[in-house]
């Protein structure tokens, strides 16, 4: 039933790490009305040049893009403060601010900079923040983002994931010759890379827990393969070309393991776990139904999968220990699929069947088992949650156009991240 | 009489490791009516959607089901919404392949499974490979050996027809049988 493991060393056979022409463009489509005024003052530039980055802006839309935050208008500033002993904190207060963040880029020799910022209570005056950040000119906007991340976390008191990447699958042109582009991008969308481009399917990418490599399913030799390629590198594993489904790949907390979808000759789909390190194949499900989309508990001890072995699409938990059992865990809906699950395991997301539609919902795993459908479109799929759980991305449509688009974990802030072209489809997002 | 028999089988392999269509279909213009050829008068005529301009300009006739009269006509199974069963109008066409599969046992055939863009994709790839292999099932039920035929499930990455309504996708839920070289 499985051939012997193959496994070919490939260097990244095309483009890798070329530059991808897309800019996302934000569309917030509904936020939280209790979000927190804050002020993002300009940054102080180096005295004898222009400003080679403007941190302000990048901070200030990570903030309004969060949902948790509406950040105020740069015209409306009466005055712009680069450091915290220049701020009059009445007028701030006056204008319904309720946090400040002043800073300055400052030249450090050629090609190094200074981020210098504070963050204030307008309130109470007091100082809650004061950090400087080392960057050279490309670093500049990664350095951003890691303010964001500072600032949200000293407020909010979650992690921020600004400085964090996302990978999605792009799909250009049409019928008969499409291009499908695997793609790494920052998590507002910037700097995409192209990580592999094929002419046939590229799917389901995951991420290795330190976030160096990806796995993901490619049809360039018209049957699906299971590669692992690591991103600096280019360098590919062919994981899986089993006859037959290699499918839904999904690393382990660990990193050591990799569970997929493989198939039996009379085409049964089952979930099995490769060990990375011996090739040892396990299999974990064993029914006549599909059983697929399986992604790992926190201790990595279970395993939580889709399968319709009851008629419909469920999703299920088995441990993996021999022997176990699985139990199904939604009830509610005829279409219960591809379960992801926050990273404190207290909620799961998924794809629901409402009204002829297919919307992202969540259910708590505490034992209550709630279930709320958090998106409203039609074809809304492939949920994946932020490492810090708080926001989770996901792939819509626009206009006919597939596109990815965030909703928080409680269903209150919604936006749309909209690329110049192509289909996009498939997001995952990237560990801290 | 024979050997012309033998020549005749010949070319008949020929021509459909060349995706020939198994019977002559009416390559008229779209609009006018199409003949429904004698040997699959049968079942099924016109239950496919009647909004029937696809990019491939086809018109719904021959087998009923959509896209019955395009480049693909007569190697092609259609399905419904989520189900993986052969329809009874596709049994002429699985008898001409099996017959043709046991007659040259050299042929290897290949059954691409594929869905409708709805649904989850790894669910869907789990959905066309059931639909390639109850092709594969009605094949080995007419004799045709194991070991000539393969599947794979493209899910639905590989659609037949761009769109998202119910005329797109009743062309994107099928099964391509695919004469390998």
């Amino acid at each position: 039933m499985i051939k012997p493991f193959r496994a070919l060393f490939l260097l990244g056979l095309l483009t890798v790490g070329a530059a991808a022409r897309a800019e996302f463009v934000v569309q917030i489509t509904s936020g939280q009305s209790e979000a927190t005024p804050i002020a993002i003052v300009p940054f102080g530039a180096p005295a004898d040049a222009a400003a080679p980055f403007d941190v302000a802006q990048l901070v200030s839309d990570d903030l309004r893009r969060s949902g948790r935050f509406a950040p105020m208008e740069r015209k409306d500033m009466i005055e712009q403060p680069h450091l915290g002993s220049a701020i009059s904190f009445d007028d701030w207060r006056r204008l319904n601010n309720d946090y400040i963040v002043v800073g300055q880029l400052t030249a450090q020799g050629p090609d190094r900079y200074n981020i210098v910022f504070e963050l204030y209570n307008v309130l109470t005056r007091q100082r809650l923040l004061s950090f400087q950040i080392s960057a050279n000119t490309a670093g500049l906007r990664l350095a951003s983002h890691q303010v964001a991340d500072m600032i949200f976390e000293k407020i909010i008191g979650v992690r921020g994931a600004f400085a964090t990447r996302i990978a999605y699958i792009s799909v250009l042109g049409h019928l008969p010759s499409k291009t499908y582009r695997l793609i790494v991008a920052d998590a507002d969308g910037a700097n995409p890379r192209v990580v592999m481009e094929s002419h046939e399917p590229l799917m389901s990418p995951a991420w290795s827990p330190d976030g160096q490599s990806l796995a993901y399913v490619s049809f360039e030799d018209r049957l699906p393969s299971v590669y692992i390629q690591t991103l600096k590198t280019g360098e590919r594993q062919r994981v899986s070309a089993r006859a037959g489904v290699n499918q839904a790949p999904a690393f382990s907390p660990d990193g050591k393991k990799l569970a997929l979808t493989l198939s039996t000759r009379d085409g049964n789909l089952d979930v099995y776990v490769i060990d990375l390190a011996t090739q040892g194949l396990t299999r974990i499900t064993d029914d006549p139904g599909i059983d697929t989309e399986p992604q790992w508990s926190k201790d990595g001890q279970s395993l939580y999968f889709t399968s319709d072995r009851a008629g419909g699409p469920q999703i299920y938990k088995i441990a993996l220990s021999p022997g176990s059992r699985p139990r199904r865990l939604t009830f509610q809906g005829a279409y219960n699929a591809r379960p992801r699950i926050s990273p404190d395991e207290t909620q799961m997301v998924f794809v629901t069947q409402e009204d002829g539609a297919y919307r992202i919902a969540s259910m708590d795993l505490n034992g209550r088992n709630d279930v709320q459908v958090l998106t409203k479109g039609r074809f809304d799929v492939s949920p994946s949650y932020a490492p810090n759980g708080a926001v989770i991305i996901y792939a819509s449509r626009d206009n006919g156009r597939g596109v990815l688009a965030l909703v928080s974990s409680d269903g209150r802030v919604q936006q749309r991240l909209v690329a110049p072209e192509g289909e996009v489809q498939e997001p995952a997002w990237g560990p801290f | 009489m024979k050997r012309l028999l033998a020549i005749g089988l010949l070319v008949c392999g020929t021509a459909l490791l060349a995706g020939c269509p198994k019977k002559p279909t009416v390559s008229e213009p779209a609009s006018t009516t199409s003949q429904v050829p004698a040997s699959s008068a049968t079942n099924g005529t016109g239950n496919g959607p009647s909004t029937s301009v696809s990019p491939y300009g086809s018109d719904t006739g021959a087998n009923g089901g959509p896209g019955a009269n395009g480049p693909l006509a007569g190697r092609v199974i259609y399905f419904d919404f989520d189900r993986a069963e052969i329809k009874p109008e596709y049994a002429d066409l699985i008898s001409t392949f099996a017959k043709n599969l046991v007659a040259h046992p050299n042929l290897k055939l290949r059954l691409e499974g594929n869905t409708d863009e709805r649904g989850t994709r790894e669910y869907n790839i789990g959905l066309g490979e059931r639909r390639a292999q109850a092709v594969r099932r009605a094949l080995m039920l007419q004799g045709v050996p194991e070991g000539q035929l393969t599947t794979v499930s493209f899910g639905a990455e590989r659609p037949a027809v761009e769109g998202d309504d119910e005329s797109a996708w009743s062309q994107n839920r099928r099964v391509e049988l695919v004469y390998l070289p």
